[in-house]
């Protein structure tokens, strides 16, 4: 059976969450194997989701550089094994190693999929979520980024085999040097494009001071905090926790969106979320076709109430 | 200082998109085409840079021929002069192709920043600035909320999940930006006076030195096996707040499980 390659996505030196889905993924296109970018990284974690192999790059450098040389990399591993896929995570870097991987390995890449088939089979959901399409790679090594929180991780022990590779550096992938790293107050909750559960506010939040209730009710769920565009605009929150077309794509389990009346730049940036709850005052706000449950309600009464309540049952 | 500023024409943002029902193609006719929203940031950017350094901006664009629309809309914003590539053998062409035919069209001119969008809002893919600076080999300077250009060094801020990057890298650089770097002009009279004598050169694929074979629909690195719209949600349950709403909703989180 081919290897599938996994490119393991990392923060503050862990294994993050949508790298052990996409080995859960892998095991059904051939043998995952993951690959790490990242000295010092535990590779228990990918054994125990099921990487028979473990390919580990031995350079140093590989981070001080924009892209490239995990581009390098994965393009030596591709010619070296013949994967039958390679999977990587659908960020913003991720799908920017994956475009410049595919033009190096003449490939072709499908980005943003949701689910993969067994004969590699991409589901895309296109145009804010209103179009399934399935795609599939015809030429070269199937490249797919697949959005976080897609399928579930599922623990499957594996042998693990920690494998070192040496890395070579091509000029052209050296030529964007990272000269400092700037990291912004997170408040302690999870990465948005990761979490689990996000909860947002609109134009109905009213001001910078209406995110106190947003936050509360995200804290009370252990979420991250979104936005829609209305509310990045007028400066009310960052514009790094803008949620839709222009923002970041985000696809949890629970998305509660508060004061957002769902226009197709916002539910571009949404629509796939698994479970979606809706608080809103317009009862003809289109955010409420996409609701399992949905209030027709004023936010600042109905989610400190939530909040209220989700503590108490959390006891 | 000599500035390529790559523009697209998409389907207005705020439109519902459909695929054609021949060949899953976006639709482009039936819907009302613009700039796409984020390379106005780009065009800005560039003017911006192009002022202080008393350089030359050049709007360069792939697509059909009314995509020369977007070229003028950037030659009205203050770009110079414009390049259209277009060419019936590239319509349906994918993200490798189109940064093939780009970095082709680009790399012998002599400029000194190519300079992106960060995405298109119809593709949403953002990878093809990493492509073209993939293909001519030149530094990735992409999703940049700051760009500083100082002598044959261009710096940017470079958005992350985390908060910023501080990059540099050698011009010529490929550089995307991200909205909120600037805030992009409205044309002026004056500027769309200016515009109808500003020159755009229409380059066609054979005078890119790219093979029709490398290009289009049939040339796609993935195809499409199917499209079909997204199967209609179930209707959810929707009430009126009387007093209990916060509370009606933790009780269907407990249901489902979330909390």
């Amino acid at each position: 059976m081919s290897e599938v390659l996994v490119l393991v996505e990392t923060a503050d030196g862990a294994v993050k969450k949508v790298s052990l889905e996409l080995l859960t993924l892998a095991r059904g296109i051939g043998q995952p194997a993951a690959v790490v970018a990242e000295a010092g990284i535990d590779p228990a974690s990918l054994a125990e989701y099921g990487a028979e192999t473990i390919y580990v790059a031995e350079a140093a450098e590989l981070n001080n550089y924009v892209v490239g040389p995990k581009v390098d990399l994965l393009a030596q591993l591709v010619a070296e094994k013949s994967p039958a896929a390679v999977l990587i995570p659908s960020t913003a870097e991720g799908k920017e190693i994956a475009g410049r991987l595919a033009v190096r390995a003449n490939s072709g890449v499908i980005t943003d999929a949701v689910a993969i088939a067994a004969d590699g089979t991409a589901t895309q959901s296109i145009f804010g979520g209103s179009i399934i399409v399935e795609s599939k790679v015809s030429t070269g090594t199937p490249i797919i980024t697949v959005r976080p929180n897609s399928s579930p991780a599922e623990p499957a022990p594996a042998a693990g085999t920690v494998v070192p590779v040496q890395v070579e550096l091509s000029d052209g992938s050296t030529a964007a040097k990272v000269t400092n790293r700037v990291v912004a107050e997170q408040g302690g909750r999870p990465e948005l494009a990761e979490a689990a559960v996000v909860v947002s506010g609109g134009r109905g939040v009213g001001g910078e001071d209406g995110f106190g209730v947003i936050e509360a009710l995200a804290d009370s769920l252990g979420a991250a905090v979104g936005a829609s565009r209305a509310a990045t605009d007028a400066g009310w929150y960052p514009h790094q926790y803008q949620v839709g077309q222009t923002g970041k794509t985000v696809s949890p389990n629970l998305y509660i969106a508060n004061g957002i009346s769902g226009a197709i730049q916002h539910r571009a940036g949404m629509q796939t979320s698994k479970t979606i709850v809706v608080v809103n005052k317009d009862p003809e706000a289109p955010i409420f076709e996409l609701a399992d449950f949905g209030v027709v309600g004023d936010l600042f009464s109905v989610v400190p109430q939530l909040t209220d309540e989700i503590k108490t049952r959390q006891g | 200082m000599k500035i390529a500023v790559c523009v697209k024409q998409v389907p207005d943002t705020w439109a519902e998109k459909k695929l054609s029902d021949s060949d899953n193609t976006l639709d482009r006719a039936s819907v009302e085409a613009v700039m796409n929203e984020l390379d106005e940031y780009a065009v800005e950017e560039a003017l911006l840079i192009s002022e202080a350094n008393d350089g030359e901006v050049v709007a360069v664009s792939m697509g059909p021929e009314r995509a020369e629309e977007t070229v003028r809309k950037a030659l009205q914003m203050g770009a110079d002069s414009g390049i259209h590539i277009h060419d019936e053998s590239l319509k349906g062409s994918d993200a490798l192709a189109t940064s093939l035919v780009l970095a082709e069209v680009l790399k012998d001119r002599g400029f000194d920043l190519i300079i992106f969008g960060s995405e298109s809002t119809d593709a949403r893919m953002s990878v093809v600035p990493a492509m073209v600076a993939e293909r001519l080999g030149r530094p990735q300077l992409t999703f940049a909320n700051k760009v500083d250009v100082d002598g044959g060094t261009v710096k940017i801020q470079r958005l992350t999940d985390y908060g910023y990057d501080e990059v540099e890298g050698a011009s010529p650089a490929v550089v995307s930006v991200v909205e909120k770097i600037n805030e992009p002009r409205y044309p002026s009279f004056k500027g769309i006076m200016a515009a109808k004598k500003k020159p755009i050169e229409t380059v066609a694929l054979a005078e890119s030195g790219v093979d029709a074979g490398q290009v289009g629909l049939g040339a796609a690195w993935s195809e499409v096996a199917s499209a079909a719209p997204r199967p209609p949600k179930a209707a959810g349950v929707k009430i009126d707040d009387e007093g209990a709403g916060g509370s009606k909703i933790a009780e269907f989180l407990s249901e489902q499980k979330f909390i």
